[in-house]
């Protein structure tokens, strides 16, 4: 058993230890209690279970309850498409690109720009579908050129020095790209031009009322990934991709160009961002600055929740994170009694980010990372 | 290269990189006309360095062919190389980059001049082109542009072919007359307190800038005055060094003695502005050293520190603010500092415990989201009732120390409180570092296996990290909150966070000193993230220069503006043991500087 230096056997259980139990416990209690009260509510509100803790407690109907859903699984798909960017760059450099969010928002913003520019030339609303899939690819072009020129410029120097620099360094990338969306495209919110009424229209869909935007998202969603999904799997540079992420070294002796499927792997990342900044175009129609920072966080948790450097873990990260934060304010928070629930969206986000490295470090799917990046 | 045959045709071609100059041509031209877009150039030619010669608005575009040249000439030589010999090619190769550089501007120009792309970027306007064009025809103003260019960059190539002497004499010279520029109103209020009124009306301009006068003598006197007063200051350095320890140490107690005093003496000759924006960045070098403690020597990358502020700030106005909605004991401020400390402390306890097991770059995500989870908690309307909401707190009063109230509106009193726990958390931080604790954390962040089986408990050693950062960062939120007398969740933003980081990289991780440099020049020239600096016209692109330093300063000088020695060492390990192995010999020189 080990000592102190003054000769005390230490106990193998810290405090901390012992602490962070609680803190666990503390976790599942307060979940399943709220979890019970809202199902109380929903069985009858006048249930005094449910009138315990949240006396003005309504519950919630099957539609909303719905509804509240399909929006989250909509914005979830979106977390997860980013979330594969920072999935795969841990995969393969064992860092956290911070910047990544960024590059998110570069694709939103130069989907604005072109989607306007369409806008104006009158284009948007002949030729719907052929616009869109011109911004799309204009801005997966453009999301793709950042993601490689910042690869280029601040992280392949950094390669094989202490882990904390690269993460340093992205903070300051992303940092800079915020700023520099500010002095060339000014501080304001900028909209998206508006869309064609048939595409907004809500339908009816396996029992749930969908907005059709919402439904272009998830579609989109799962098609880029069904297409990673044979990139990488499918494919020899998928395979390069995984050899590198096993192990650069060998990689590099059985043959691969190491900074090529780097590169490779910043620009998939990069496309994957800029569409997933033309669904956020399509869903919120309103892009600023700083629209990268939160979807970029949330969507690095969404990748942990997942497990990170699986790719199916990270949209299925993504998916539950969206539902979680859509749902939790009023199935959680609000039968526990807690007021003005709605603006605790984003403090559920990292709560979920929070809960699930206390308790399942390695992800719900697993992670699958090589030996040295575990460290 | 050595010279191995006597051909002369070998001495003749120097082997310039012309791919290379070539290449920072282009980035040159690419960062002109980034530069230009971003606005710098009309955005800053309200402030004008040498009255009707030179404006900041200028020097943001004609630094970079200089720069750049003098950076694409620069060669790194290898341990054992000889250097090459320079020659009359290295200025044209200059002059090849700076005319690149302002190739840069001449293209935007004629794109402005024929395209309109004002609607998504904002800068795209007659008035840059105006600007650009020198206020005349726009031809003139490109050819003016060429040429300038051409002849910055042959300056700067030229850098390399001058004997060093002269190469520091013209940075001293660029250096020393930026600075008094910049440092103008600092230097006006300071004057005016010693009644010196005339000097300054004879340096500077009326409205900003140095006369050309001004700059000429201010030039001659930075050549002057190291030739004159070098010598004797290195004798007397020398002198220290070779001093009997006891002597030494003697000396050094007395210097800091005699600078302490003159710190507390100057706020009493400086104006309301210049006091201001001291407290300010002195509220920064407490967060700065607090997150040094953390980042710097225990190698833990805490991006939530905002948090800890924000708790020393909120503690501060719910204790002694009568307008608290919550919980009202209005509480005299020295009191509340007790409780603030322990609250804060135990947060850190709180934050610390679940973060600390985690990878390290988990943790600084986690922290990052506890920071917002707690600014969301104090915003929230759920806990409106104790915070106050978006409204905030206010009403708070200063500190009463008897003689005067400390409050916001007389700022010289809160540049001296900031004083009293800027000493306290220097002399705090420099016992830690050298401390058991402080050597323990050192060697957590080398390495954490070897720590822990060297018998450090990791554990309980970050975790006090994580406490004490927090507790210097809560004197720095109760004296906010006591100094603006108000506060609300826009106060601690993520943005915070990231600036105290960039603070403590860029004057140097690990470095006391580096530090304090670093608030200084950041937060004090181009200020934080609400207050502004000396450069008010900075205030738009400050963010844009933070973000562009950070990836700067990590990619070319991790160790930061003060470097510490150990840090630097394991930053730069691989080279040191290659310098070492090039030498034939493996540096066993442990000892430590105290830098």
């Amino acid at each position: 058993m080990a000592t102190t230096h003054d000769g005390k056997p230490t106990s193998r259980v810290l405090w901390v230890d012992r602490f962070l139990a609680l803190i666990r416990i503390t976790f599942v209690v307060l979940i399943s209690v709220g979890l019970i009260a809202f199902v109380a509510q929903q069985i009858d509100p006048q249930n005094p279970l449910a009138r315990w803790l949240n006396p003005d407690a309504t519950g919630l109907t099957a539609p909303q309850f719905k509804g509240l859903l399909v929006t989250g699984l909509a914005q979830g798909a979106m977390y997860g498409l980013i979330a594969l960017g920072y999935s795969m760059v841990y995969g393969v450099l064992g860092f956290i690109n911070f910047a990544h969010g960024e590059v998110f928002m570069v694709g939103a913003m130069s989907g604005m720009i072109t989607s306007n520019k369409l806008a104006e030339a009158g284009l948007w609303e002949d030729a719907f579908v052929f616009s869109l899939l011109f911004v799309v690819v204009t801005s997966i072009l453009i999301s793709t050129a950042t993601a490689v020129i910042m690869e280029r410029i601040a992280y392949r120097p950094l390669r094989g020095s202490p882990r904390l620099i690269p993460l340093i360094t992205s903070i300051g990338v992303s940092f800079f790209l915020q700023n520099m969306s500010v002095v060339l495209l000014g501080p304001g919110a900028k909209s998206y031009p508006s869309l064609p009424s048939w595409l907004s229209q809500k339908r009816s869909l396996l029992g749930f009322e969908i907005e059709g935007t919402k439904l272009v998202v998830l579609l989109t969603a799962a098609v880029s990934m069904a297409g990673l999904w044979f990139l990488v799997e499918r494919t020899k540079t998928g395979k390069a991709m995984r050899a590198v992420a096993e192990d650069k070294e060998i990689a590099a002796l059985m043959g691969i160009d190491v900074n090529r499927t780097i590169v490779t792997t910043f620009a998939v990342g990069g496309a994957m961002a800029g569409v997933a900044g033309i669904l956020w175009g399509i869903l919120f129609r309103s892009v600023i600055h700083t629209t990268g920072f939160l979807p970029g966080i949330k969507a690095f948790s969404a990748a942990v929740v997942g497990g990170i450097g699986n790719l199916g873990g990270a949209m299925a990260g993504g998916l539950s994170l969206g539902a979680a934060e859509a749902t939790a304010p009023l199935v959680l928070l609000e039968p526990l009694g807690v007021d003005g629930v709605s603006q605790l969206r984003d403090a559920v986000a990292f709560a979920v980010l929070i809960f699930v490295l206390l308790v399942k470090p390695s992800g719900l799917f697993g992670e699958r990372l090589s030996e040295e990046d575990r460290a | 290269m050595t010279a191995i045959s006597n051909d002369p045709s070998i001495y003749e071609t120097p082997g310039i990189n012309w791919r290379r100059q070539i290449r920072f041509g282009l980035i040159g031209a690419l960062s002109t006309a980034f530069i230009s877009l971003a606005g710098m150039p009309v955005g800053l030619d309200g402030r004008s360095i040498i009255q009707p010669v030179l404006s900041m608005g200028y020097l943001s575009l004609l630094w970079v062919p200089f720069v750049f040249a003098s950076i694409a000439g620069s060669e790194v030589v290898l341990e054992g190389m000889a250097e090459r010999q320079r020659s009359a090619r290295d200025l044209w190769a200059g002059a090849l980059v700076g005319l690149g550089s302002s190739g840069g501007v001449v293209l935007l120009m004629i794109l402005i001049q024929n395209f309109d792309l004002r609607d998504p970027l904002v800068n795209w306007s007659p008035q840059l082109l105006e600007l650009l064009s020198f206020d005349r025809s726009a031809a003139f103003g490109m050819v003016i542009w060429l040429v300038l260019g051409t002849f910055l960059g042959f300056l700067g190539g030229s850098m390399h072919v001058v004997p060093q002497k002269f190469r520091s004499a013209t940075l001293t010279v660029c250096l020393s007359v930026f600075g008094v520029s910049v440092l103008e109103t600092f230097l006006t209020d300071l004057l005016e307190g010693f009644g010196l009124e005339g000097l300054t009306d004879l340096v500077y301009y009326k409205r900003g800038g140095l006369e050309v006068l001004g700059a000429v003598a201010v030039a001659a006197l930075a050549l002057a005055v190291p030739l004159i007063a070098g010598p004797r200051v290195a004798r007397v350095k020398t002198q220290v060094i070779e001093m009997p320890s006891e002597e030494r140490r003697r000396v050094n107690l007395a210097l800091l003695a005699v600078s302490a005093a003159l710190l507390f003496v100057l706020p009493f000759f400086l104006g309301k502005i210049t006091n201001e924006l001291l407290a300010n960045v002195g509220l920064f070098v407490l967060l700065a050293l607090g997150l040094n403690i953390v980042v710097g020597l225990a190698g833990i990358l805490d991006l939530g520190y905002v948090a800890f502020f924000a708790v020393g700030g909120y503690t501060t106005a719910v204790l002694t603010s009568p307008n608290s909605p919550g919980f009202s004991p209005e509480l005299p401020w020295p009191v509340a500092l007790i409780a603030v400390v322990i609250l804060t402390g135990l947060v850190g306890l709180f934050i610390g415990a679940p973060v600390i097991r985690m990878r390290g770059d988990y943790l600084a995500i986690v922290t990052l989201g506890f920071g917002e989870i707690i600014r969301l908690l104090f915003l929230s309307d759920w806990l409106s009732g104790w915070f106050g909401g978006a409204q905030g707190i206010t009403n708070i009063p200063g500190v009463n120390v008897g003689i005067a109230t400390v409050k916001g509106t007389d700022p010289r009193s809160v540049f001296l409180l900031v004083l009293v726990f800027c000493g306290i958390a220097i002399y705090v931080s420099w016992r830690l570092e050298n401390s058991r604790l402080g050597r323990a954390w050192m060697a957590i962040r080398e390495d954490e296996d070897v720590a822990e089986a060297m018998g450090v408990n990791t554990t309980n050693t970050k975790l006090m990290a994580f406490v004490v950062g927090a507790v210097l960062a809560s004197f720095s939120g109760a004296i906010f909150s006591a100094k603006v007398g108000s506060i609300f969740p826009t106060s601690f933003l993520m943005l915070v966070s990231i600036i105290i980081l960039v603070v403590v990289i860029v004057g140097g991780m690990g470095n006391i000193t580096g530090v304090i440099v670093g608030a200084l020049v950041l937060i004090g020239v181009l200020g934080g993230p609400k207050q502004p600096g000396l450069l008010q016209e900075f205030s738009q692109f400050k963010l844009l220069i933070y973000g562009a330093l950070l990836v700067w300063m990590m990619l070319k000088r991790p160790e930061g503006l003060v470097p510490n020695v150990r840090r630097t060492r394991e930053l730069h390990q691989e080279e040191f043991l290659q310098d070492a192995w090039l030498k034939g010999e493996i540096d066993t020189d442990d000892q430590e500087g105290t830098a």
